[in-house]
This record gives C-alpha cells, structure tokens and sequence, in this order.
C-alpha cells in the first residue's frame, strides 16, 4: 500500500474576498483586501474597530431553516464543501465506506456558545436551545458535511489551534495513504468574529490596531505590522486515491506528496525564535514526500502580521531551504483574506492548489517598507509566474500550543 | 384565557413552520409530528417550548412524548389553558 498517491480533484472556500473558489481566487491575484470596519453594536466596546468577514453571508447560499440549527463555522463547512464536492464531479456513486470528511476548526462553535449562555441569563434553563451542543461542539462541521455525504469511512477534527486546517488536510492524506479510505473531503472552518474572542485575541496583543485604516492592517513581512486581523469562513479540498480519480475520470489539480509535522515544545503562544520547530517540520515534509529544496517553486507562508511571528517564520524558512530559497515564491495571502485561525491552513492550501494549476503565486499586499529581517522572496503587489514543468510548493502552519504543520504539494 | 381550537392549531402552523421549515398549509389536525412532518426529536423539544410561550401554558416533559399528533397538541393546549 505504500505506492499510493493522494491527489486534490475538488476545491470550494467561502472566505472575505469570495463566497466561492473563482471569486476568491480572481480577488487574491487582483490584491483585494477583506478587511472591514464592523458594524457589530459592540464594535466600541473594542480596541479593535475591524475584522474581515466573510464576502457572501451563508443567508445567501443556504435555506433559513437549515442555517438555524447549525453555527456559522457548520454553515461554512456546508458551503464550502458543497461547491469541492461539485467541483469533483459529484462522485455520489463511491463507496460510503471508502469515503471520509475531516474537518477541522480551531475554536468550534463560539458564538453559538455565547449566545446560548445570553439566553440562558435572559431567559432561563428552558429557552435554551436543543439544537446547542451539536451546534458548538468542534466536530459539528465534520460531522454535519460527513452527514450529508454519508461518509462511513470516518469523521474527524483534528485540533490544533490556527495549524488546524492544515492538519486536517494532512490527517486527511494519511488515511487515503493508510488505506482506510479512497475519498476525503478535508478542510478547515472558522467563525470567531464576536466580541469575546475578539477582546481575549486583543488581550494578548495579537490584533492589529490600525482603526484608521483597516484595509491596510494586515501587513505580513511590512515593518510596521502590529497583529494579526480576525478573519472568517473556510476552505475544504476533495483527496482521493490516484488511481481511484483516474478510473471514474476524475479532473485532477495536483498531487499531496507529503506533509510534516512537529511541535515546539517551547511557549503556549510565542513563536520559537530559532524556529527549529518549523526548520523540521519543512524537513520531514520534504523527505516524506521524496522532494528536495531545488523542487520548490513557490510557498504560501502562515505569515499573519504578527512583529515576532513573520521574521521567526521567516528566518526558519531561509534555515530549512537555504540558498534554495532564492528561487522559493513567498506569498503571504492573508494580508488579503486576514486570518482565518482553523481555516487558514485550508484556504491556503486551496490557493497553493491554484497557483500549480495556473502557475500564478498570489500576491502580499500592503508592504510598504519590507522588514529588512525578513530574508526570503516576497511576492508583492502583483502576482508572480512560477516555471514550467515540475513544480511543487508548500504550506505552513502553526498553531498557539507550539503545532508546526508543513503540507508538500506537486503538479504532475 | 381560553383558546379556541382554531387560533390554537394557526399558531402552531406558524410555530412548525419557523422551527422546521413545514410549509402551514401542508400542517393539519391528523399529521403526526414525526412521521408526517419529520419533525425530530430536538425540534419536537423547540417546538413545544416555542408553545408554552405562544399560548401561556406548561407542557410537562412526560406530556410531550404523548403528543404524538397535532391534533393532540391542540387539544392539550386548549385544555391546558381553559
């Protein structure tokens, strides 16, 4: 079994700059932010003004009596997840057995948690809704996509903060490689946008507070970033089995080599400075999927705005690559999108998808003055051609709790 | 406050309607809940929460899983609040 390959044959997000992958993908390479000033009552109660939510409310994509018994990150893992599975040919024909979902969100159902509490204080114990514990708990967007699609292989959710997304992917790669499945549908979610998690985020100061100009406040790699901007909405990709895609025709983007993982074992939410945790994970990712730093043409960066967090990544990647990372396309997407925590690594992994497929990496926008400690090719302004021929590209992701996540992607 | 029949079984349509998208005109005396209306067992609970408030009255939790109908729920509402 060790000679199966796992390839992408579905894509779907909803995200701040598109409620599907054509719009988001053509706002990414046009530079457009998602960031906006919220309109949210309890905004002033905030040092943080913005935040980037979705482009297309989930009131526009699905019907209103199914949106009230799920949370918003359920409804984003339904929208996303149908427009992937759709994209993949509707292949409703598989095997359920063969087919499995994992999903992953970094916090759950959040607002669903709070709101129930507000009810439970207005209201008392038998106002509460019913609908509550499937609606917060982490594995509700799992469970809800995996319901749809009967999926009987498994459902899961790993849980690793803002590395999630990515680790469901490559929880993901694991179990069509293992064999216990031929078909995933694997991604991330997140809906955090409220006032709690947004003033405990503003607590650490981990937000960017630039109220004046939300649009240019996600600036990875930019000297004068202060934090990262709370994103929402979601990504979820179709893995299959490479020979499982080829038999029923399937249009395959690209090929999951391989995928890293590590832990720092140094700090609840710091970043390691040395970045040796990341240095291994861009190692393991590598040799797990039979790559080497000459292969890699292009990289989308975790790169979240954050002053401590961009030059640590940074730094790492230079290490691990070497003088290979001159040829090595940085895009830092969430400059556009902010961050989207659970979701992130799947967005992202989505857009590493598109880059293959059009040979295009995705600008960063908003660097006006590069942080001279930033040593790595940063894709700015305007997005950039990637070679011809065999490429391949990589994600990364961390999490707070020290997760290190790196997925190897490659055209064939 | 009495409750005639008919106010009680419109405000129910309204109530099944909202909690679980049935249309009103498809939701009549004789329909059972669950096996006409596909109404589960956690909407079955909004529901009846969403009466007790509507019409001013209690529904006992060992009431409830006798109100296999709607017709049952309306009689027990109308009964409850006379």
């Amino acid at each position: 079994m060790s000679q199966r390959r796992v390839v992408v044959t579905g894509l779907g997000v909803t995200t701040p700059i598109g409620g599907d992958v054509a719009t988001t993908w053509k706002a990414l390479l046009a530079g457009q932010s998602g960031v906006r000033l919220l309109t949210d009552d309890w905004r002033d109660l905030l040092p943080v003004h913005f935040a980037a939510r979705v482009a297309t409310e989930p009131a526009d994509q699905m019907e209103r009596v199914e949106m009230r018994r799920l949370d918003r990150s359920e409804q984003f893992a339904l929208i996303a997840s149908r427009e992937a599975w759709k994209d993949a040919g509707s292949p409703d024909e598989i095997d359920k057995e063969r087919l499995g979902v994992v999903i992953a969100s970094g916090i759950g159902g959040v607002i669903t948690l709070l709101d129930q509490f507000n009810v439970f204080n207005e209201k008392g114990a038998r106002s509460v809704s019913p609908h509550t514990v499937p609606m917060l708990m982490p594995n509700g967007p799992a469970a809800n996509v995996g319901l749809e699609l009967q999926a009987k292989a498994g459902v899961h959710t790993p849980v690793s903060a803002c590395a999630s997304g990515a680790e469901a992917i490559g929880y993901a790669y694991e179990m069509i490689k293992s064999n216990r499945a031929d078909i995933i549908v694997a991604g991330g979610v997140e809906a955090a946008i409220h006032q709690l998690p947004m003033a405990a985020f503003g607590q650490m100061k981990a937000l960017s507070t630039r109220n004046d100009n939300p649009a240019a406040a996600s600036r990875p790699y930019d000297i004068d970033r202060d934090g990262f901007v709370l994103g929402e909405g979601g990504g979820v990709l179709i893995l299959e089995e490479y020979e499982t895609a080829k038999a029923r025709g399937a249009r395959i983007y690209c090929e999951i080599a391989g995928q890293g993982l590590t832990s720092d074992g140094y700090h609840i939410a710091a970043p390691d400075p040395d970045g040796a945790g990341v240095q291994r994970a861009i190692k393991f990712a590598l040799a797990n999927s039979g790559l080497s730093t000459k292969d890699i043409v292009h990289l989308n960066a975790h790169a979240t705005s954050t002053p401590a967090g961009d030059v640590a990544e940074a730094n790492a990647l230079r290490k691990a690559l070497g003088a290979d990372a001159d040829h090595v396309a940085v895009s830092a997407t969430k400059s556009m999108t902010g961050h989207l925590l659970g979701g992130a690594g799947a967005i992202e992994s989505v857009f590493i998808v598109k880059a293959l497929q059009e040979r295009l990496a995705p600008p960063t926008i908003n660097i006006e003055n590069l942080d001279p400690a930033v040593t790595v090719d940063v894709v700015r302004d305007t997005p950039r051609a990637l070679p011809a021929g065999d490429i391949a590209a990589l994600n990364d992701s961390f999490g707070f709790g020290g997760h290190n996540v790196v997925l190897a992607f490659k055209t064939l | 406050m009495a409750l005639s029949q008919a106010d009680v079984l419109a405000g129910i349509k309204e109530i099944v309607e909202e909690v679980a998208g049935i249309p009103a005109a498809s939701i009549e005396l004789d329909k059972n809940f669950t096996d006409d209306l596909e109404v589960d067992s956690l909407s079955m609970v909004e529901v009846v929460v969403a009466c007790e408030e509507r019409f001013g009255v209690k529904i006992p939790d060992e009431k409830v899983t006798e109100l296999a109908t709607v017709g049952d729920a309306v009689n027990f509402i109308v009964n409850a609040a006379a």
